[in-house]
Order: structure tokens, then sequence, then C-alpha cells
């Protein structure tokens, strides 16, 4: 029993760093799923006591999943910055609260320590943290990417527009599409989920995103989101690439429950960078994760699930991704019960990237299955928008036709703009001006008056 | 500017190009007033497809009047809330029910067929019982079926259970979908060939979508009885046996224009 404390006459002790870290988290559904959760009330305050008071350090000397048997591990510890880290090397977890909120912490300090930082130091940080410091800490974070626009500027939101079609259907891929950017998203990427693993299907789908951007000459990319080793093969023969995508875990073995190891993702990384098709920027990276991948891989090695979704982004941060996506609340209410657990998910994935240095967004949703509903997504949008965040989705009428999910609409990300003032990316913003779909100010212009909407009939994706 | 509250889209002829809801017009930045009212209906149809017990008895005297044998089961999750946080326990029968079935075991089945409620139980209710008899036209009449187990709050592993107990050499389980907005009835079927348990997802196949408006119950019941037919055959479900049934279909209208018994 190394970690111990006494409260009220009671002791509270615990074997190891990773029960500490599971007791401490916010109740979930995943970690008693997993069983690791905190078994009352109490203890998980007194988990938090005895995180308080541990030392930031301790975390370069007790790995939570050993070296040896996991290269995430590997991975975080050969690649952390000492120099970077020395500012904060002395304080305690609870310290490095009271430091990340006040005014020492400033966006030039914050980005300078990133490298510093290990995912399980920021997980927890995290764990001591009320939903409002995960806000105020993110919004002091400022990472910027490049492509062909830029997206997160400070005062900006960008939007992923998500045309997915049942059937992979073209046509209806193509409306989806038009119907985003005549609502002004589209700026962090044009990003499609294809029901089809053919590769004849997805180089369709590739070309008619392609040929959409280039006739209206978009300043954004596209990404068909599919196997990292789908897309270098579909790059070697010559499909219009922009991206490379690939859904990431913070364990080996859950890695390879998902077909990748870092030696993969470096040989993706590399033939992204080749292509060059970027025209502001070589951000050449999507991924996405979410809470409960690990465990659902039966590979979370007793690790409470938001360490788990933290350590999945120090893999990340080695690609100098242009997006990275947290898909809160997908996978569905065994992970997150409800719209309080997902709430919360959503502000620590966000507030932990950001501290990581990774230009991060999220997927605001639910599951019919789980305890939430439309409001609870109002709530998580407007929290994530006040504290930053790079962008959202933008999905029609926030119904997921093909993945059977709600997510936020068009009209979500333009609520949040007015409500807000956040704008989109420069280059985009100028290209929605040009075309006339919105106006000097970024509102929407009457749509009679755009030359998108004149201009579509020559779309061959569009033609009956 | 009309000067109308709600801003419509001009594009809406593009409705028809997917089930998406696009071309939504605007009141402001926000959704008009009827779009709310259909996806909270939608919604509401999902929510209550997920909560809405299965009417056990009902389904079994459906099944009864096709000459089904019927016997019932529950999962180890006691109720919704439980079977929602605990997949694991929704995977196990309860123990008396388990009790039950052995003894209702007939040795050497081919096939046992379980019913479970999984997310939607609107799937079940609708769309089992045509799927059942549709299955059985699609069949040879000497094959072996266990009884039916009409299993609750279950998820799509209680069938490599029922199957382990029952003997049988292939497990079929039809199962009441996640509900998405627009599809709240959506019916899976998995096979899985000498169920046991701890069999993995990869050792099983997947037919999903069946409903009226994705994969109507007939073609689903010829693929199915395809697969179970190649299954029963090679003695293997999973990664190592893939759909091939339209390719069945092809060579039929080509050769052999009725259905093979």
């Amino acid at each position: 029993m190394r970690y111990r404390t006494t409260i009220a006459g009671q002791v509270f002790a615990f074997d190891d760093l990773r029960q500490v870290m599971a007791a401490a988290s916010p109740a979930r559904s995943g970690d008693y799923l997993a069983g690791i959760g905190a078994a009352t009330a109490q203890q998980r305050m007194a988990a938090r006591h005895v995180l308080a008071e541990t030392p930031l350090k301790q975390f370069l000397n007790e790995a939570l999943i050993p070296y040896e048997s996991d290269n995430i591990t590997r991975l975080i510890v050969d690649s952390h910055e000492a120099q970077a880290f020395a500012p904060v090397s002395h304080l305690t977890v609870g310290d490095f609260r009271n430091w990340l909120l006040s005014e020492q912490a400033t966006t030039e300090t914050l980005t300078a320590l990133a490298p510093g930082l290990t995912p399980e130091m920021v997980a927890a940080v995290s764990k001591l943290m009320r939903n409002q410091d995960l806000v105020s800490v993110a919004r002091k974070c400022s990472v910027v990417t490049r492509f062909r626009d830029t997206i997160g500027l400070p005062g900006h939101l960008a939007v992923r527009l998500q045309p997915n079609h049942p059937t992979d259907d073209l046509r209806g891929v193509a409306a989806s599409t038009l119907d985003g950017l005549l609502y002004g998203a589209g700026d962090a990427v044009i990003g499609l989920n294809p029901v089809s693993d053919s590769m004849q299907v997805l180089g369709r789908l590739l070309h008619m995103l392609d040929e959409v951007i280039q006739r209206f000459e978009i300043p954004t990319q596209s990404c068909v989101l599919t196997h990292v080793t789908n897309t270098l093969k579909l790059a070697e023969a010559g499909a219009p690439v922009d991206l490379v995508f690939q859904s990431i875990a913070g364990t080996e073995k859950a890695n390879h429950s998902f077909g990748i190891t870092p030696e993969l993702l470096d040989e993706a990384y590399a033939a992204a960078l080749a292509l060059n098709r970027g025209t502001v920027g070589n951000n050449v990276m999507y991924f996405e994760t979410g809470q409960g991948s690990a465990l659902s891989a039966n590979a979370n090695f007793g690790v409470d699930q938001q360490t788990c979704e933290v350590r999945a982004y120090a893999l990340a941060r080695r690609y100098k991704p242009l997006l990275i996506n947290t898909v809160v609340g997908f996978i569905g209410p065994e992970y997150l019960y409800d719209g309080k657990q997902i709430i919360r998910a959503g502000l620590e994935d966000h507030c932990c990237g950001k501290l990581l240095g990774l230009p991060i967004g999220c997927d605001i949703c639910y599951t019919n299955h789980a305890e939430a509903d439309q409001d609870d997504m109002d709530n998580l949008l407007v929290l994530l928008g006040t504290a930053g965040i790079n962008f959202i989705m933008g999905i029609p009428g926030a119904d997921d036709v093909m993945l059977n999910y709600q997510s936020t609409s068009f009209h979500d990300a333009l609520f949040l703009r007015q409500t807000l003032g956040l704008k989109r990316a420069p280059e985009f913003e100028a290209w929605l001006q040009r075309m006339q779909i919105t106006d000097a100010a970024g509102q929407l212009a009457p749509p009679s008056a755009n030359r998108l909407l004149a201009d579509m009939s020559g779309l061959a994706a569009l033609a009956p | 500017m009309s000067g109308e509250p709600v801003t419509p889209n001009p594009w809406a002829q593009w409705r028809s190009a997917t089930p998406a809801r696009l071309a939504l017009g605007r009141a402001g930045a926000g959704m008009p007033t009827d779009e709310t009212l259909r996806f909270g209906w939608a919604h509401a149809m999902a929510r209550d497809a997920i909560h809405a017990a299965l009417d056990v008895d009902a389904l079994e005297a459906t099944l009864r009047k096709q000459n089904w044998e019927t016997l019932h089961a529950r999962s180890r999750a006691e109720d919704r809330t439980t079977y929602l946080r605990r997949p694991d326990l929704g995977r196990q029968l309860d123990p008396a029910d388990a009790e039950r079935l052995r003894a209702a075991a007939k040795p050497g089945c081919d096939v046992c067929l379980v019913i479970g409620d999984g997310l939607s139980s609107l799937a079940v209710a609708r769309h089992a019982t045509p799927l059942l008899a549709a299955l059985r036209s699609h069949l040879p009449a000497e094959t072996r079926f266990s009884p039916v187990v009409i299993a609750t709050q279950a998820r799509v592993a209680l069938a490599d259970e029922v199957g382990e107990l029952f003997g049988a050499a292939l497990s079929v389980m039809l199962i009441g979908e996640r509900p998405g907005l627009s599809s709240p009835d959506s019916l899976g079927i998995y096979l899985t060939h000498s169920p046991k348990r701890g069999r993995h997802d990869a050792e099983r196949n997947c037919i999903s979508n069946v409903r009226p408006e994705g994969l109507p119950c007939e073609a689903a019941a010829f693929k199915l009885a395809w697969l179970m037919r190649e299954s029963l055959q090679r003695g293997l479900t999973g990664v190592g046996l893939k759909d091939e049934s339209d390719l069945a279909v092809l060579q039929q209208d080509a050769h052999r224009p009725e259905l093979p018994g």
C-alpha cells in the first residue's frame, strides 16, 4: 500500500498510482464496467487528496502500464523533454492545478510547457479540476495548424463537414456536402465516413470530394476516413489524398486491435508529407479517439478510461496533425452513461489535448441508448466554444444517417459563432464571401445570390 | 429578404438524393420549428424502442401459430439500466434459466434459434416472425432446429451460451439493433458456428439493417439461408466465410429459376 491518506479518522489506501488515478476519476460507467471505479464517494475524494499531494515527477518514475510491455509508454517516456518540464518539475499535482489557473500560466508558457508534460500528468491534474477549470485552462492554450487554410486561431472555430450516406451514393454525399458549404461549414475538413471498404468506392469518393474542392477552388481539404493501409494504397494508386486518417488509442494492445503500430503511422506520415498537397502548411494527419476504446478492445490494463484516452494524444502529437477529434459520446452508455458524463468527458479530452499541444476538436455526440439529448449537446457546445475548441462537427440536421448517432448540425455551428462571436478559418471565410455565401460580416447572405448554387449544375457527381 | 422569420433553402430538390436532413431552412441561426418537431419525434421513437419491453407472450403466440416450439430466457442483467451499463451481464444467461434450457435440450440439433430484444424490441416485434417464416421456406425440411429461445436483456453473445447448452452446430441470433434517428426498428442477425461461451465477434457473420426500408425480410432470409448452408457445410463462420449469396442469385437467375429446397 504505497498511497494512503487519513481523512476524518478513516484510512484510505491504494496499491499504486494506477488505482489512485482510477478512483480519483469522476464517476463514469466505463470505469465501473472495468471494475476500477471508486467504491464510494468518500473513496473518490480520498484518492483526489492523495493525487493532489503526489509530485508531478512521480509520473516519470512510476509507469501506469510498464515500459517494457507497451510501446505507447515507451513513446511517452522517450519523447519527454526534461527542459520543457523544468518550470513545473517541483510541483505536486495539486500545486500544478493552481499554477495552471494562475496568471503565470499564459498562452506562451503553456505552449512551451507542452512537450514537458506526459499524458498521465495531464490526466491527473484534470481529475482535480471542476468543469470551469477545464474551460479556463483550455481557453489559454492555442494550437494553430495549416494545410489549405489556418485552423485554431484564437477567436476562431472551424467545422468538419461530415456528408455521410448509408450506401456511399455519390449524389447523396455531394448533396450533403453542398448543403454544408451553403451553410458556411467545412473549413476544418470535408470528412466522410464511408460504409464501403472497397478501393474502387473509396477512390470514387475521394475523386468526387476533390472535384468539389477543385471546381469551386475551396481553401479546405478532404478526407475519406478509412484504415490507414487503405489510404496508403489509394495514394499510391494516384487518388487525390489530402489528409491521412486513422483511429488511435492509448495502449499498444488497443492499437493492435485497430491494426496499427507507430511504425505503420510513421510510414503513413512520411507518405502523406511526400504528397505535398497543402498550400499554406504541411499538417497532414487526422486522428480520431474516444474514451472507452481501450476497454472495448480489452486492452486497458486497469487504467481508467480517461487516462487511456489522453495516452492516445501522445501518439497523435508525434505526427503534428492538422486535426484530432475526440468522438465523445459515440461508443455508448456502457462507457459514458448520460449527458453529465459525456459533457465532463468532452471537457476533459479537450483540455488535456490542448495541454499536450494538440489541435483538438470534438464530435459532440450521443447514441440513442445513452441518457442524453440535444439539450446536452447544446450545453457541451457552448462550453467547448467558450473553452476555445479548434473545431466541431457539422452534419445535416445533426442526424448521421449512416453511423446512426446524433452530433451537431450546420445550424449549431452558426449558433455558436453568432453567440460567441467566433470566426471561420480566414482563407475559408474569404472564399465564402467571394462566393456570396456570406456577407462581409460573415453572416449567411440570401441564398439566391450565391455563386456556388448557380455553378453547381456542372458538378459531375450531381448529374442525374 | 422576404421578411418571413424562416429563410427557406432553394436547394430542397436535393433531398431526394439522400435520407440526410438537408435544406432545412433556418430561423435565424436555429432550426425551423417544423424540423425541431420532426427531429424530436424521431428521437422519441428511438428512445421508446430502446426502453420498450419486448411483449414476449405476443411473440410466443405468433411463433407457436407458425409451429415453432418456444422457450424463454433472461440474461443476468436484471433491468434495462443494468443492461445498458453492463454488456458483460447481457452476454450471460440467468443461472436458473440456463438450467431450464439444459433440461429442455434435445440431442443433436443443427441450428439453435435465439430471438433477443437487444436495443430495439420494436425491431424484434416487427420483423422476427416474418423473417423466420421466410427462412423456413429457404431451408431443407429436415433441418433440425432447437426450440426458439426468446431472450430478454440480451446481447449478441448470449446465443453462444444457449447454443452450447443445446449442443447446436450453428446458432442464429436475431436481435434489435441500436436504433438510429431514422431507423428505430433495425433487426440484426448473427451466425456463429460451434457456439460456445467466449467466441469472438470475428468468429461470427452478421446481416444487419433488416427492415422494410433497409434489407427486407425476404431478402434477408435468403441471405441467411445461404450463409447457414455454407456454414454447416464448411464448418465455420466469421472472417473465413464471405457472403457470396448475391453470386448464388446471379447463378440461379441464369440456370435455375426456382429457389433451392
